[in-house]
């Protein structure tokens, strides 16, 4: 198994006797690692792995799974509180002087709660980050409150939780469960993972899957029916909470969390988009929370709240900590962008072909909320410099999680006074430049396997023709579909891609578009001109990068910003002879 | 640099420059007023209490009129956040908080000379807005060198606007009516009852309602706005100037008296009344 280069010692405790592996130096804050059903320890060794290198990690088998042995009789042998004699046990020999930082997924979590809400935890636990797993008492509480009061609103979560509990009323029939696991389902397991829940293949399940499985149903039999009906009324955490939320858990409703603010007074909230076994699909973005949360939460006595890393943004919690690049980012949409992702606590890196703007951009950004921010200055039309900045980027900064094409130019004119060297100049940036983005950070995207997006703004010429645009018109067109392809491409992998498309929004692509076949005074003529009716439109840059981020977190596929581009959008489908009319029109220049 | 060019002291030039002299100490007056309230705030203290605190500190010190009455923003509404009608300027019961930016803006008359000054400060550390208002150095110079060179107000305006999207800041001037960058400022009559109408000193309106109709006339305006009428070079005359940055909820400003004179040497054809402001020696503090 890849927990490689891991110390291992045996904690005997109440009859038992756990596994406990560890890795990295044991001066660091010890961080132990939970793992849940039906997994055992390996399930963590990504993020292991990951968090080696800062901290202390400790990761145990839980009592009955893995190599750990497991209780006789089985029944009676899994509440919660001989799971936190367990996990004393472990802590007191891992870490005997100082808190741990607790991490759990899944049954970790639920156990997890238990520890960091009972008294005599106090003082042993720094913080706690849960993911995929809700305390059971506060599950207790939750049905409880929905039963007392059924508005319709909660009656549906009662009924939509209820469905994805469906396993755990199988696993409160007797002896079933264990035949499936020991036989056809233990084997079919690994790839039911695969193919349901993307989690890659390789060494993952391990071979003790079908015992752990067995032996694990006694925490379902052992906990759920006495807290559930009797919800402990003081579990409160005693301790600073992470909690991580995966969006397309198939088993946990998102809403189950919706109160937890009560129960922990100190709570960060994180989301991503995800399946359930996060810490197999998603140990990039896991690793950095845990050590961001880690970090911040060391050191501090208790009663101090935790942290102020928190960013305020609206999306904080979907985008905190991630790695978000933005082309384009000296001015207009794109630098708004980048303010947007920068308020919700993203690393930015502001991509401009004009260095002072785009360092500007950073700068800026780190003011608002970014822990780190960087500008480069490339052209995205130059291959060579995009394939450099590409390699830099994920050498020096990691790979990309959100990647935003937005650099653009504008062409206006006639068809014939558009000069192929017109048309080259507009194609190489507008299209080559979403390409080369797309190439260089969607393949890295790609092979890092753990999901992403991208966004290329493409605009509501992309679908509204018009005699005055015919190349900028093109290309959008062509950025657009590129979009839509790209999206059917990479959905299997976890990765969106979003095509916003602006209609007229006040930057300053106004000044510096092209105006093909007139002269020099003529083109500033029409370039004050069209700024000043953009600027009498005055649709702010700042609310279509809130559309984009929304994008985002919504995996949209095709985004028309401003009442115009929706009004063009539907035209295209229902009244497209409309739109041609409208394309016939000369513009007000 | 507040002196006219030293020479031949006519008799016109020396009641200019005793002028210049009430109009420097009654700007002072309204900046150490600023200085000592903001000094005040506290968490928890609200825009209205802040506006009666300058009120009544002004008060006390014999400003008896008013150009306007003493405004104060907490938090995102120093960027305007929001704002629709111009009674949103008005202070509300918004209650400052650690780190929380705001601006005092007052102007008070006081034996007859004016004063329009804005003060940006903020509730213990707030690097955001302390780099918004480190830009707007860039902001004082250009306008002034622009002022100099005579360009048409409506320029200078555009060029402002502009520097202020390079820096990637939003105009919050534009909120104001008419979306004034500034507005011409002069002596008032002293009166023993000057009402107020929507907080604006009706002495004051007055004057600025009769320099409008003889601008009319004459091609200026009072206002320096972006519109077609401030289309002219700059009028001779103490103007009050607000440039107003915003971003993403901040915003900072300054508020301060340029003299423009017709004089032929630039260098006397336009200055800041007074270069010992809070921010200018902020400013010079950081270099």
């Amino acid at each position: 198994m890849s927990l490689e280069g891991a110390r291992e010692r045996w904690v005997r405790t109440g009859g038992i006797e756990l596994c406990v592996a560890e890795l990295g130096d044991d001066r660091q804050p010890t961080v132990v690692l939970v793992h849940g059903y039906p997994d055992s320890k390996e399930v963590w060794s990504e993020v292991a792995a990951r968090l080696a290198d800062r901290f202390h990690v400790v990761l145990y088998d839980v009592r009955g799974h893995g190599r750990s042995s497991a209780p006789q009789p089985l029944r009676g042998g899994f509440t919660l509180e001989k799971l936190t004699d367990d996990f004393l046990a472990v802590v007191d020999a891992v870490s005997p002087d100082r808190p741990v930082h607790l991490v759990g997924h899944d049954w970790g979590s639920v156990q997890s709660w238990e520890f960091v809400t009972v008294a005599r935890t106090e003082g042993r636990i720094a913080s706690f980050t849960s993911m995929s797993g809700p305390s059971l008492d506060h599950f207790g509480h939750w049905i409880k409150q929905r039963v007392r009061r059924p508005t319709p609103r909660r009656v549906g979560q009662l009924l939509g939780q209820g469905a994805k509990s469906w396993y755990v009323y199988m696993l409160h029939t007797p002896a079933l469960p264990e035949l499936a696991w020991r036989g056809p389902l233990g084997k079919r397991w690994p790839k039911m993972l695969e193919r349901f829940e993307k989690v890659p293949a390789g060494d993952y399940p391990t071979a003790s899957l079908p015992s752990d499985a067995a032996h694990g149903a006694w925490l379902y039999r052992d906990n759920v029916r006495p807290r559930l009906s009797r919800p402990r009324a003081d579990a409160y955490a005693h301790a600073p909470v992470q909690l991580i939320t995966p969006l397309g858990d198939a088993f946990l409703s998102e809403r189950l969390y919706d109160d937890l603010e009560e129960w922990a007074p100190r709570l960060l909230r994180r989301t991503l988009p995800a399946k359930h076994w996060v810490p197999r699909t998603r140990p990039d973005q896991l690793a950095a929370w845990i050590t961001e949360f880690v970090t911040a939460n060391e050191g501090r006595e208790a009663g101090l709240p935790a942290q102020g890393t928190a960013a305020t943004g609206k999306y904080a919690d979907r985008f905190g900590g991630q790695l978000v690049l933005v082309t384009g980012a000296g001015s207009g949409i794109g630098r708004a962008t980048a303010f947007a992702f920068a308020e919700a606590g993203a690393r930015v890196v502001a991509v401009d072909r004009d260095a002072g703007s785009a360092a500007r951009t950073a700068e800026m950004s780190r003011l608002i909320g970014s822990p780190e921010a960087w500008a480069e200055t490339v052209d995205v039309s130059d291959e060579q410099a995009m394939e450099k900045l590409a390699e830099k980027v994920a050498t020096e900064y990691g790979v990309v999680d959100v990647l935003v094409n937005n650099a653009g130019i504008g062409l206006s004119g006639s068809f014939f006074d558009t000069t192929s060297e017109d048309w080259k100049k507009v194609l190489d940036v507008n299209l080559w430049g979403v390409i080369h983005g797309c190439r260089l950070f969607g393949k890295q995207m790609a092979e890092r396997g753990q999901g992403g997006h991208i966004v290329n703004t493409a605009s509501a010429a992309a679908y509204q023709p018009s005699k005055a645009l015919p190349a900028y018109s093109t290309s959008k067109a062509a950025v657009l579909m590129l979009s839509e392809c790209l999206r059917a491409e990479l959905a299997g992998q976890g990765i969106g891609v979003s095509a916003i498309c602006p209609g007229f929004v006040n930057t300053n692509i106004t000044s510096t578009a092209r105006f093909a076949g007139v002269d020099v005074a003529e083109e500033k003529r029409r370039q004050k001109n069209s700024a000043r009716l953009y600027g009498l439109r005055n649709y702010p840059p700042e609310k279509v990068a809130d559309a984009i981020l929304r994008a985002v977190v919504r995996n949209q596929a095709v985004v028309p910003v401003t009442p115009e581009a929706r009004g063009a959008h539907l035209m295209s489908r229902f009244t497209p002879k409309a739109l041609r009319a409208i394309a016939r029109l000369e513009p007000p220049l | 640099m507040t002196t006219a060019v030293a020479g031949e002291l006519s008799a016109e030039l020396r009641g200019f420059r005793d002028e210049l002299r009430g109009f420097k100490e009654v700007q002072r007056l309204a900046y150490e007023c600023a200085e000592a309230v903001a000094a005040q705030l506290k968490p928890g203290v609200t825009e209205r209490e802040a506006a009666r605190m300058q009120r009544d500190w002004l008060r006390g010190r014999g400003v008896r009129d008013w150009f306007h009455l003493p405004f104060a923003w907490f938090g995102d509404r120093t960027a305007f956040v929001g704002f629709r009608v111009p009674l949103q300027f008005f202070p509300t019961n918004r209650r400052l908080e650690p780190g929380m930016p705001f601006i005092l803006d007052m102007a008070p008359v006081h034996k007859g000379f004016t004063a329009d000054i804005g003060y940006s400060g903020s509730l213990g550390p707030n690097p955001l807005q302390d780099k918004l208002l480190a830009d707007l150095e860039a902001h004082r110079e250009l306008i002034l060198r622009e002022v100099r060179e005579r360009r048409t107000l409506r320029e200078i305006y555009e060029d402002v606007d502009r520097l202020m999207v390079r820096q990637g800041y939003a105009n919050r001037h534009r909120a104001y009516p008419f979306g004034v960058i500034a507005h011409k400022v002069d002596r008032v009559r002293e009166r023993p009852w000057s009402p107020r109408l929507f907080g604006f000193g009706t002495q004051a309106l007055k004057g600025l309602a009769s320099d409008a109709l003889r601008g009319h006339r004459d091609g200026w305006s009072p206002l320096w706005s972006p519109y077609r009428f401030s289309d002219h070079p700059p009028q001779p005359g103490l103007w009050a100037v607000e440039p107003h940055l915003g971003f993403r909820g901040t915003g900072a400003k300054f508020e301060e008296i340029l003299v423009v004179t017709d004089s032929k040497d630039p260098e006397a054809s336009a200055f800041w009344l007074d270069d010992d402001l809070p921010h200018v020696r902020r400013w010079a503090e950081d270099k």
